[in-house]
């Protein structure tokens, strides 16, 4: 009896660590089933045509870029090249490019593509999203003006080598991961109508795409990752209400669903739910916006003021319901610049009112907050704020209007400060100019914010070949940002996903959590879909 | 019939000339542009280059009056124009949306003619009654409940619970993914139908040629087929017709809840990101169905009621 009892706990053990192993090892087949969350459509499935984050979710399955993103170590790598040399300068990239990339259609990429690609994005007639990145390459601008046929500073040395050298020094990686410089082929884009059936050089190929509900692609065989991807199939289910694919999450009906406020506190809660979820603090910034034509706002104990009259961390626990994680200047966390000594303004009335005095205004002033519903950074966090202002003498009128309309507001100068979601990365020298004096309003400026040391620092940032030093001129910079509040510094957004327990190989991308780089996805045999 | 038909079609071409000259004059007061909008997902940033090429690529620079001629020009010859979005031709777009939004339409309104007519004739021959009560308050609730809330606890109960049915999308687009949504679509004209048949039935029943016909010996059932149903019928025809021409715009809430790829979340979508062509073509499309379905229902009266005659 006591040797059948130590079998079956042999044979017990044995199973278990085959089933433990077998969870661990890739699955081939299946289907993904991932959802679009951020509109009830996509906007187009041509990735040069469109700057949408919700279009790019399908755009990572169906095309590839020259780099992509490298979400285990923060930082673009290169994807559709074997190897990167740069010039003494800095200026000039000669990349050996991938002999295995076949486009969909079964023809191999060449550096023909890289080069008609990007042609194609800097054609003056279209205002294709992707030309501020391609802009970068020499010559890139003249084809823009309609100066040039051909972008000068993109040269094919050979089939599977090509040179591009740059306007200034940067890390090009930062700039050619973006899905809006896919690399496409010529032949499939001119016979017109593209949109309708891509064909990109994605790990799946394009299979249907249901206006309004879905597309589906299929297994492309010839990826050049090999044994990737893993599934047979990826559906991207269009799922524009929170509540709905909470729903059809529970029911098992999708494999994965962004989570807002109202859910994240219930699936953390939930004993089951709570084992899938992955969170990332995305690079956004949440900020109040002050214009300094607005006369108190030109005045830096006034900004300062405000991030010490309102206690940003209970907004964050109580109303963001800790979906977000406290800013401390404007870099995200996953940035290498950002300083993590660094403590955020602490929450201080009374030296908010010291400061208000000290700066003229002892009996506070009013001021117009130009504001959208969004439930993270809009009207319910301005409804917020308005008694903490309220008791350091500062009277807040909330001003509603469209997100629309709160981008034109803000490249006008029409505002007196607004509140918003800000892009804040994946590159931290493109992110910080947009406080740099001779970047207008209109670019990204929209503080105005002019100041000659952080000024002189980007300048340096810009010229040092070393990325450390780099790194170190931006925190400087970074820091500096924190101490002049141009900005009422709200929170990094915390993106959070919850996934079903038959998939694996989810990536905790910050550049944004639904780019998911589908080849790494697969799902288990518990699955319930086919 | 076809003088009738003929003057009702060439009444519908002001009526939609009007709607078009609207539109156009209201989304180019309106703040905002499809360029701003790029970002209206919080997520995107765009240059603003980029921004400049793309105004100028779709014409949004041009002064109203001529943007306004070069719309007339290309409706006239059935060029609804180019999505800014898509870039891809909004006849197009919208013929794509078509089929599932007549599916929801069509569907919600036979729950609702196959729930609600019923349900009011029973309480009408029953006033008073617990079956009167009780559908009067299912049609009160009915017109009360919010859609978003009926849909919601449609996917709980049917979907999750019970497992019965998805909980959203198109599917293959059979039967099974249509059920949810268009329960949830029709409740709404189901209760209104039913107050309606309800108060119809009651009117008739009470008139001076149904009392001729019951004393002359009729019975009830005779009475109820020969003379109560058809005169009832005018204004539940004329209910149906309404509802069912305002029900393809009406459709957006449940379009969006249940993933369903209809006009009315096309439309949503479209104002958000200022896509003003995509606005124009997917209004003119559910104005001109309005349109058509009520015509059809003013000749329906004419088959149905003989005393009915247009001059």
């Amino acid at each position: 009896m006591r040797r059948l009892v130590w079998l079956a706990a042999v044979a017990f053990t044995i199973l278990g660590v085959a089933a433990a192993q077998a969870q661990d090892t890739p699955r081939r087949g299946g289907t993904i089933r991932m959802t679009a969350p951020y509109a009830a459509s996509f906007g187009s499935l041509d990735p040069h045509a469109t700057p949408r984050a919700q279009d790019d979710i399908v755009g990572k399955a169906l095309q590839r870029s020259l780099y992509s993103w490298d979400t285990a170590n923060n930082k673009p790598v290169l994807e559709l090249a074997k190897s990167v040399s740069a010039s003494p300068d800095g200026l000039t990239f000669t990349y050996k490019l991938r002999d295995d990339a076949y486009f969909h259609n079964g023809r191999k990429m060449t550096a023909d593509d890289i080069i008609w690609s990007y042609n194609r994005i800097m054609d003056g007639t279209k205002g294709f999203p992707g030309a501020r990145y391609v802009r970068i390459i020499k010559g890139a601008v003249d084809v823009e003006k309609g100066q040039a046929k051909e972008i000068s500073g993109l040269k094919k040395i050979d089939d599977f080598t090509l040179e591009m050298t740059l306007t200034e020094r940067v890390e090009p990686g930062y700039y050619f991961f973006a899905g809006t410089t896919a690399i496409l082929p010529r032949e499939e884009v001119e016979k017109g109508n593209y949109g309708a059936h891509p064909v990109g050089l994605g790990p799946f190929k394009f299979k249907e795409h249901i206006p309004g509900s879905r597309v589906v692609a299929e297994r492309w065989d010839k990826f050049y990752k090999p044994g990737k991807p893993y599934a047979d199939k990826l559906e991207v289910l269009i799922m524009a209400e929170a509540a709905a694919r909470d729903v059809a999450f529970r029911n098992k009906e999708i494999d994965t669903s962004i989570l807002g406020p109202a859910q994240y506190v219930a699936y953390r809660a939930d004993p089951d739910l709570s084992k899938g979820i992955l969170e990332v603090a995305e690079m956004f910034t949440r900020a109040m916006l002050y214009n300094p034509t607005y006369k108190p706002f030109a005045d830096k104990r006034v900004r300062q003021a405000i991030n010490y009259a309102i206690d940003t961390n209970l907004i964050i626990k109580r109303l963001v319901k800790d979906k977000a994680y406290r800013a401390v200047s404007w870099l995200p966390p996953s940035s290498a610049a950002f300083d993590k000594t660094m403590k955020p303004y602490p929450f201080d009335p009374a030296k908010a009112k010291k400061l208000l005095a000290d700066a003229g205004y002892p009996n506070g002033f009013e001021f117009e907050l130009s504001t959208s519903q969004n439930e993270s950074w809009g009207l319910p966090i301005v409804e917020a704020i308005i008694p903490y202002l309220d008791k350091v003498g500062i009277k807040l009128k909330p001003k509603l209007v469209e997100v629309t309309v709160l981008t034109e507001i803000a490249m006008k100068g029409e505002h007196q400060a607004f509140i918003g979601s800000n892009l804040t990365g994946p590159d931290s020298l493109a992110t910080l100019r947009c406080f740099y004096s001779k970047t207008p309003r209109t670019a990204c400026n929209y503080t105005s914010f002019n100041n000659p040391e952080f000024d002189k620092l980007l300048d340096a940032a810009g010229e040092a070949a070393d990325m450390a030093k780099r790194n170190d001129l931006l925190r400087q910079a970074n820091n500096l940002l924190y101490e002049e509040a141009p900005v009422w510094f709200f929170n990094y957004n915390k993106a959070v996903l919850a996934y079903q327990p038959w998939i694996h190989g989810l990536q905790a991308n910050p550049t944004e959590i639904t780019h998911q780089y589908p080849e790494n996805i697969w799902v288990d045999a518990t699955s319930p879909a086919k | 019939m076809l003088p009738i038909l003929a003057r009702r079609v060439a009444n519908i071409i002001p009526t939609l000339a009007a709607v078009v000259a609207l539109v156009f004059l209201l989304f180019s007061v309106l703040p905002g542009s499809f360029v701003s909008a790029m970002n209206e997902d919080g997520r995107s940033n765009i240059d603003p280059a980029v921004m400049e090429r793309m105004r100028k690529e779709m014409g949004l620079d041009d002064p109203v009056t001529t943007r306004f001629a070069k719309y007339v020009a290309n409706i006239v010859v059935g060029d609804l124009g180019t999505s800014f979005r898509t870039r891809e031709p909004v006849t197009k777009l919208i013929s794509a949306r078509v089929w599932p939004s007549l599916k929801l339409v069509f569907a919600a309104m036979c729950f609702a003619i196959a729930v609600g007519v019923p349900l009011g004739f029973l309480a009408a021959l029953r006033p008073g009654s617990a079956i009167d009560t009780a559908s009067m308050v299912g049609a009160i609730s009915g017109l009360s409940l919010s859609q978003f809330w009926l849909g919601l606890m449609l996917m709980y109960l049917f979907a999750l619970q019970l497992k019965w049915l998805p909980s959203f999308g198109y599917g293959d687009g059979g039967i099974r993914h249509l059920i949810l949504p268009a329960v949830a679509l029709g409740v709404g004209p189901m209760a209104l139908l039913a107050r309606t048949t309800r108060a119809a039935v009651l009117d008739v029943l009470n008139a001076d040629f149904v009392r001729t016909a019951r004393s002359k010996g009729m019975t009830e059932t005779r009475v109820v087929e020969w003379h109560v149903l058809r005169n009832a019928l005018v204004l539940v025809i004329t209910t149906i017709g309404l509802q069912f021409g305002s029900l393809m715009g009406a459709a957006v809430v449940v379009e969006k809840l249940f993933s369903w790829p209809g006009v009315g979340s096309l439309l949503v979508d479209s104002v958000f990101q200022r896509d003003i062509p995509t606005v124009q073509g997917c209004i003119l499309l559910i104005v001109t169905f309005f349109l058509v379905i009520n015509t059809l229902i003013d000749l329906a009266y004419v088959a149905i009621d003989p005393r009915i005659r247009y001059g």
